[in-house]
C-alpha cells in the first residue's frame, strides 16, 4: 500500500495497468487496493496541482492567520466550518501555536482578497485579529515540485 | 613541430576511445534530448553522508589517510561484508579503499597480469577490462554471454575459453549493461570450473546492492573460493556516491600488498572527506540503500513491460539499473537505431556493441531517470517504432 500511495501522491493519473506493473500486482489486485484505500477515507480526492501565478499571472493567494473566541457549544467548529463556506477560501485548518485558524484564499488582485479579509473574516464576532501573508512563490506544493525541474548535471551518456 | 604519435607510448596511442564518444558528440549537439545514457543514479547522496563531509571540512580534517584508507573505514567496510556477503577481510591488510571501483579494476589487473597472460572477460560488459588487459601485455578473451541465458556466464561458455595461459576470469555481475546477475547456483557452476587451477577471479561487484530478486551473492563466498577472488565494490552506485570517487578492493593479504604497491605510488591515498563521509553511509544508509532499491525495482518494472509492449523483446534484469533490449526486429544495427532515434525523437540510449561486438542488436537503456523522465522517453520510442514501420523514418 505504501509504494501505491507514493505511486499515486506523485502523478494520480497513473493507470492502473501502469501501477500494476511497477508493483508486480494483477490489475484487479490495484483496483481492490484503491478501493479500500478510497473506502477507508485514506485517499480522499485526486487533483490536479495548478500552478496559479502561470494559469492568471495577476492571481494572488494569501494566508490569513486568525485569532479566535472558541464558542461555549462548539468550540471552534462552526467558525471553522462557515469560514470554508466561501469559494474562494481553498483551505481552512485549525493550529496550536500563537493563532487559531489558518486560511488560504485566493483571488484575482490583492483587492479583491484584501476586501474578502475585512469584509467577511475580519467582520466575524468571534474572530480577535487577523494577520495576511501573500504568497510569493510555490517551491514545491503537496510533496510535489511546481519549479522548473532541476537541471540534470550529469552527462548526456556514460558507459 | 612534434609528431607526438611518433613520441607518445604507441599503448595508448593504439587504445580505441569508448565505443559510445560519437554519440554521445550528436547527443550533445541537439538541443532538447531526453538521455536515458547515463551510468550513475538520479539520487542525491544521502543527506547524512553530505553533512558529515561539510562537519569533516568544518574541521579541516583535510590531509592524507593511510594509504589503503581510513583505519576506521576499512573496518566498517569489513564489516560490511561479514553482513553482506558472509565472507571477512581483515581491514589491517586485506582491503584497500580506492579512487571508484575503476581504479580497483586497474590495481588488479597491474598486479595479476605477466605479459603474455589470457584474460577472460565476460561480455557484453563496461568498458574498461580489455583496454587495461592490452596495456598489460595480456590478451583479452570476450566470453560472450547470450540473451537466451539472460546473460548468465555458463560453465560451458568458461570452459571453452580456458586454455593453460588462462590467468584471471572478469566476472561483472550485476552487469552493466545487461542487468543480468548470476545466482547462487550459476555461481556454483563457475566455481566448479575454477577450483583446483590457478585462476583468478576479478568480481567487480559494483551493483551489488541494486540487487531485485533475492539477496546479491559473491563467487568469493563459495568454498575455497576466496583465495582467488579479488572483489570489486564501491560507494558509487549503491550510496548515489560517484563524484565522491570511492571504490573499494578486497583479497586475500598476498594479492592486496602487491595492488597496495600501485595504490601507494599512483594515488597515495584515497580523497580524505569522502572517506570519513564514507563511514557515515555504511553504519547509517541502509535504509536509504534500500528505498533507492525500491524506486529503481519500480522503474525496471515499468520498462520491461514497456518495451516489450513496443515488441522490442527485453529479458527481465534483475540488477544493476539497465534494461537491455533486442532491436533486432527493426532490422537496424544498433547504431543506425540509437542515431536515427535520437536524431528523429532526440532520445538518447547506447548501442549495446559499445559494451562488446555480442552486444549488436541491443541497445542499453538506463533507468536512472524519474518515472515521468521515462514514460516521456517510452512515448518517443514508441512514435518511432511507428514510423519505422509506416516508412516515415528511413
Amino acid at each position: 500500500m505504501e509504494k501505491l500511495l507514493k505511486l499515486l501522491k506523485n502523478n494520480a493519473r497513473l493507470t492502473n495497468a501502469e501501477l500494476a506493473v511497477m508493483l508486480g500486482k494483477t490489475e484487479a489486485e490495484v483496483a481492490a487496493d484503491i478501493d479500500k484505500l478510497e473506502k477507508d477515507g485514506i485517499i480522499t480526492g485526486y487533483t490536479a496541482i495548478v500552478d496559479e501565478a502561470v494559469y492568471d499571472p495577476n492571481s494572488v493567494t494569501a494566508l490569513i492567520e486568525l485569532k479566535v473566541t472558541p464558542q461555549s457549544q462548539s468550540g471552534y467548529d462552526d467558525i471553522a466550518k462557515s469560514i470554508a463556506a466561501y469559494e474562494q477560501v481553498e483551505s481552512v485548518r485549525l493550529m496550536s501555536g500563537a493563532y487559531d485558524i489558518l486560511v488560504s484564499v485566493t483571488g484575482t488582485n490583492i483587492r479583491e482578497v484584501s476586501r474578502f479579509v475585512a469584509e467577511n473574516l475580519a467582520a466575524i464576532d468571534a474572530v480577535q485579529s487577523t494577520a495576511t501573508h501573500f504568497l510569493l512563490r510555490s517551491y514545491k506544493v503537496n510533496g510535489i515540485s511546481v519549479t522548473a525541474d532541476e537541471n540534470d548535471e550529469r552527462g548526456l551518456m556514460f558507459p | 613541430m612534434i609528431d607526438y604519435n611518433k613520441l607518445l607510448s604507441p599503448a595508448i596511442v593504439n587504445m580505441k576511445p569508448s565505443g559510445i564518444r560519437k554519440f554521445f558528440d550528436i547527443a550533445q549537439q541537439l538541443e532538447g534530448v531526453i538521455s536515458l545514457g547515463v551510468g550513475e543514479p538520479d539520487f542525491k547522496t544521502p543527506w547524512v553522508v553530505r553533512h558529515e563531509a561539510i562537519n569533516v571540512l568544518e574541521k579541516g580534517r583535510t590531509t592524507y589517510t593511510a594509504n589503503a584508507g581510513l583505519v576506521e573505514l576499512r573496518q566498517e567496510i569489513s564489516n560490511y561484508f561479514d553482513r553482506r556477503i558472509g565472507v571477512h577481510y581483515d581491514p589491517k591488510d586485506e582491503i584497500i579503499v580506492t579512487v571508484g571501483g575503476s581504479e580497483g579494476i586497474d590495481l588488479c589487473l597491474r598486479s595479476v597480469i605477466t605479459p603474455g597472460d589470457e584474460v577472460l572477460v565476460v561480455q557484453p560488459s563496461f568498458v574498461c577490462y580489455s583496454p587495461i588487459v592490452t596495456l598489460c601485455g595480456g590478451v583479452a578473451v570476450p566470453i560472450e554471454t547470450k540473451a537466451e541465458n539472460e546473460f548468465r556466464l555458463t560453465a560451458e561458455e568458461l570452459r571453452e575459453k580456458i586454455t593453460e595461459k588462462t590467468k584471471l576470469l572478469v566476472l561483472p555481475f550485476p552487469n552493466n549493461p545487461t542487468g543480468a546477475i548470476m545466482r547462487k547456483e550459476d555461481l556454483e557452476e563457475i566455481a566448479e570450473v575454477l577450483r583446483g587451477t590457478d585462476i583468478f577471479v576479478l568480481s567487480d561487484e559494483i551493483y551489488s546492492e541494486l540487487t531485485y530478486s533475492g539477496k546479491h551473492v559473491s563467487i568469493a563466498s563459495l568454498p575455497d573460493m576466496r583465495e582467488r577472488t579479488i572483489v570489486i565494490n564501491g560507494f558509487s552506485k549503491a550510496y548515489a556516491m560517484t563524484g565522491w570517487r570511492l571504490g573499494i578492493a578486497a583479497a586475500p593479504r598476498e594479492i592486496i600488498s602487491q595492488m597496495l604497491k600501485l595504490h601507494q605510488y599512483a594515488i597515495m591515498s584515497s580523497p580524505t572527506v569522502s572517506q570519513f563521509a564514507a563511514i557515515t553511509a555504511l553504519r547509517e544508509c541502509d535504509e536509504d540503500i534500500a528505498k533507492m532499491r525500491d524506486e529503481y525495482d519500480m522503474r525496471r518494472r515499468y520498462l520491461v513491460d514497456a518495451f516489450n509492449k513496443l515488441g522490442l523483446d527485453c529479458f527481465t534484469p534483475r540488477g544493476a539499473f539497465y534494461v537491455f533490449p533486442c532491436i533486432r526486429s527493426t532490422g537496424l544495427s544498433s547504431s543506425d537505431f540509437c542515431e536515427k532515434l535520437v536524431y528523429s525523437k532526440k532520445v538518447a540510449v547506447v548501442p549495446g556493441n559499445a559494451f562488446g561486438d555480442c552486444g549488436e542488436g541491443f541497445v542499453r537503456v538506463s533507468y536512472a531517470y524519474s518515472l515521468n523522465h521515462l514514460r516521456e522517453a517510452v512515448k518517443r520510442i514508441g512514435e518511432f517504432l511507428e514510423e519505422l514501420k509506416n516508412g516515415s523514418i528511413v
